[in-house]
């Protein structure tokens, strides 16, 4: 079975008097297990294909399913739920509560999902560790650079195991050699847990990694790599 | 998985909702002083007006009012000495001699007209029982000049200032008081001025003549005969109820005995309380009003700042309901925090006026509404609790607008709003 099947997604955006495709009869099918790169320029649709995967944004035409539901009519809630037990979310910016320290953001989904509190709180110093955010888990995100934000979010993406894991730009603030480890945990995750994992991004670094690349040009598909 | 319901993470937005309200610390204050200083507007300007009204009653009911009253079923439509009832048989003593009742007196109240060598007037007469009379009424608390009666057999009478002063007489000088027996003949007797007093409000001065009860008995050849007894409980709000074991055990008497408590007996009067109690509702739902904007405002810019929070939090799969609930969190923060300060110095201001606050300013106005020139305000905890649970209630249902629109912000919008 597919993880996420997407049929005929068209998204306008209205700019001025322009109306602009963000996506433009996009048509994908990602296995379970798989690990996809989504590349491109700026402004090609990426994001606007994650949000509209990950149920946030309502494709003007089209259907999506996720692990064999489609959610095309589903309401706000339910699609809050079905992010919360399948979707880890890793957006291009703006990824932490403010007011809650690195493990609270961590703990935070699977304080939705209902963990106990010792469950949560060992999950979420695990994954910290894994990351590198060792001791600095009660830091607020203020405290911490740009890149040790990421991996927060990050860890929070992948802390509750998720079948599927939408990142964008998950690189974009990171220095080599931390991509580096965050793509490794990413394959890990793949290989030991079967997470499917969907990546938008224009680093190479990243692609190398992509067991499927695809390249879109203004909200089209224009390439489509098995490796 | 089991989707959580949103009560459950009650946890995680009680933290979040605290946390938030301390983010722009400013607002919070100003808004937290705003509910402080509403709530103890309606809390003190309430225990203000119910200290007026419990002034004005109390000054009633000490002036021969009482709580309770017992009398034959004609003597209010014709207080003539016909309508006389015989003093409390054994059993109606013993109702009287209750727990729930603090002290009672018989009296003799006739209408009478008392002349001095100059002046002549009509006037009450009433003939009490010093002794038993001293908890009930005014009286024996007023005398300025002379004393006061000293047994039921006293042959003195004590006189308002300003009758004495009408009459043109003084302590110690003669006045005769005349009326009607219950033959309908004339009587007349002599009384020595044995006492003045003052009372609050004047003009009460000038409508009571005191002597003693037996000294009236005889002259108005009544024999036993009496034309009241008067009730004194240990609150003027629970009079009803006072008065019901005491009808029960009345309506046994041979003879038929009307009891009523003095709401019934000053109608006007009566009205006050539950017209008091509309009052203030009035002003705490008027206050609470001016408040909501100020809540409803703060809460909505709150909501605002945090737009991109929101649609974050619902991207991470936090529904609708657990983000409205977020929002009516901070609220009662807001609103429980404002009413405990409210509350307390509501409180810590009424504290210190406990013995009164001269109002005699502006008393020479109040004093016709039977007012004295003291005020002590009243601090009810009713009206505390009304005030609280009104503002909790209401303010929860205002916080409901800008806990909906934060519910309904769309993730998308609010994560890419730069
Ligand atoms: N909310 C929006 N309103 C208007 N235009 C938008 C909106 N979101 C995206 N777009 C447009 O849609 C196109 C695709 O955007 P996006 O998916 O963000 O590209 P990418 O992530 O590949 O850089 C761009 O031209 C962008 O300007
Ligand atoms: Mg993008």
């Amino acid at each position: 079975m597919s993880a996420v099947t997407c049929q005929g997604l068209v998204k306008r955006f209205q700019q001025g008097d322009q109306t602009i495709y963000g996506l433009d009869h996009v048509d994908l099918s990602v296995a379970e297990g798989g690990f996809l790169c989504l590349s491109g320029p700026s402004g090609s649709g990426k994001t606007t294909l994650l949000n509209a995967i990950g149920g946030l944004d309502k494709p003007d035409q089209g259907s999506i399913t996720i692990a064999g539901c489609c959610i095309d009519a589903l309401s706000k809630g339910q699609l809050a739920d079905m992010r919360l037990s399948n979707i880890g979310f890793v957006f291009q910016a703006y990824n932490l509560i403010p007011v809650l320290s690195a493990r609270e953001n961590v703990e935070f989904v699977m304080q939705v999902q209902g963990l106990s509190a010792s469950e949560r709180r060992q999950a979420a110093d695990d994954i910290l560790r894994e990351v590198g955010l060792q001791g600095l888990e009660d830091r607020r995100p203020a405290q911490l650079s740009g890149g040790q934000q990421q991996r927060v979010a990050v860890a929070r993406a992948i802390v509750s195991k998720p079948a599927l894991v939408l990142a964008d730009e998950p690189t974009a603030n990171l220095d080599s050699h931390t991509a580096e480890q965050l793509m490794n945990l990413f394959v890990e995750l793949n290989v030991k847990h079967k997470v499917t994992f969907i990546i938008a991004t224009h680093d190479t670094r990243v692609m190398e990694y992509a067991k499927r690349l695809i390249r879109m040009v203004d909200g089209k598909i224009v390439e489509d790599e098995i490796r | 998985m089991m989707p959580v319901s949103p009560f459950k993470l009650s946890g995680v937005l009680w933290v979040l909702a605290w946390r938030n309200l301390w983010r722009n610390y400013r607002r919070t204050l100003i808004m937290l002083t705003a509910i402080a200083v509403g709530v103890w507007a309606m809390i003190f300007l309430t225990a203000m007006m119910r200290g007026m009204v419990d002034d004005m009653v109390r000054g009633s009911t000490s002036t021969l009012l009482g709580h309770v009253q017992l009398h034959h079923p004609q003597y209010r439509d014709d207080p003539n000495i016909v309508n006389s009832m015989p003093p409390p048989s054994t059993s109606l003593q013993q109702a009287l001699n209750s727990e729930s009742v603090v002290a009672w007196t018989t009296r003799v109240r006739v209408p009478a007209v008392i002349s001095s060598e100059r002046e002549t007037t009509g006037i009450t007469l009433v003939g009490i029982d010093p002794e038993s009379e001293r908890p009930l009424s005014f009286i024996a608390h007023k005398i300025t000049e002379g004393r006061y009666l000293e047994s039921p057999n006293d042959r003195g009478v004590i006189l308002g200032k300003r009758l004495v002063d009408k009459l043109e007489t003084r302590l110690g000088k003669r006045v005769v008081l005349m009326s009607q027996d219950p033959d309908n003949n004339v009587v007349d007797r002599g009384f020595r001025v044995v006492g003045i007093y003052r009372s609050d409000p004047s003009m009460i001065e000038e409508q009571f003549a005191f002597v003693g009860r037996t000294t009236a008995q005889g002259f108005l050849h009544m024999g036993e005969q009496i034309s009241e007894v008067e009730v004194l409980g240990s609150d003027y709000r629970q009079a009803k109820s006072l008065a019901v074991p005491l009808r029960q055990t009345a309506n046994n008497e041979t003879v038929p005995i009307e009891v009523l408590s003095w709401t019934e007996i000053d109608r006007y009067l009566g009205s006050m309380l539950p017209m008091m109690d509309g009052f203030v509702l009035v002003w705490i739902i008027v206050v609470f009003t001016a408040l909501s904007f100020g809540l409803v405002n703060t809460l909505a810019m709150a909501v605002f700042e945090r737009v991109r929070e929101i649609g974050l939090m619902q991207a991470l799969g936090m529904k609708p309901q657990a983000i409205m609930l977020q929002v009516l969190f901070e609220s009662i923060f807001l609103l429980v925090i404002g009413l405990v300060i409210g509350n307390l110095s509501a409180w810590l201001t009424i504290l210190p006026l406990q013995s009164g606050i001269d109002i005699s300013v502006v008393a020479q106005g109040l004093e016709m509404g039977g007012m004295s020139s003291m005020l002590y305000p009243s601090l009810q905890i009713e009206d505390m609790i009304l005030a609280t649970v009104v503002v909790l209630l209401l303010g929860m249902g205002a916080s409901l607008l800008p806990a909906w629109r934060a519910a309904r912000l769309d993730p998308i919008k609010a994560l890419t709003k730069h």
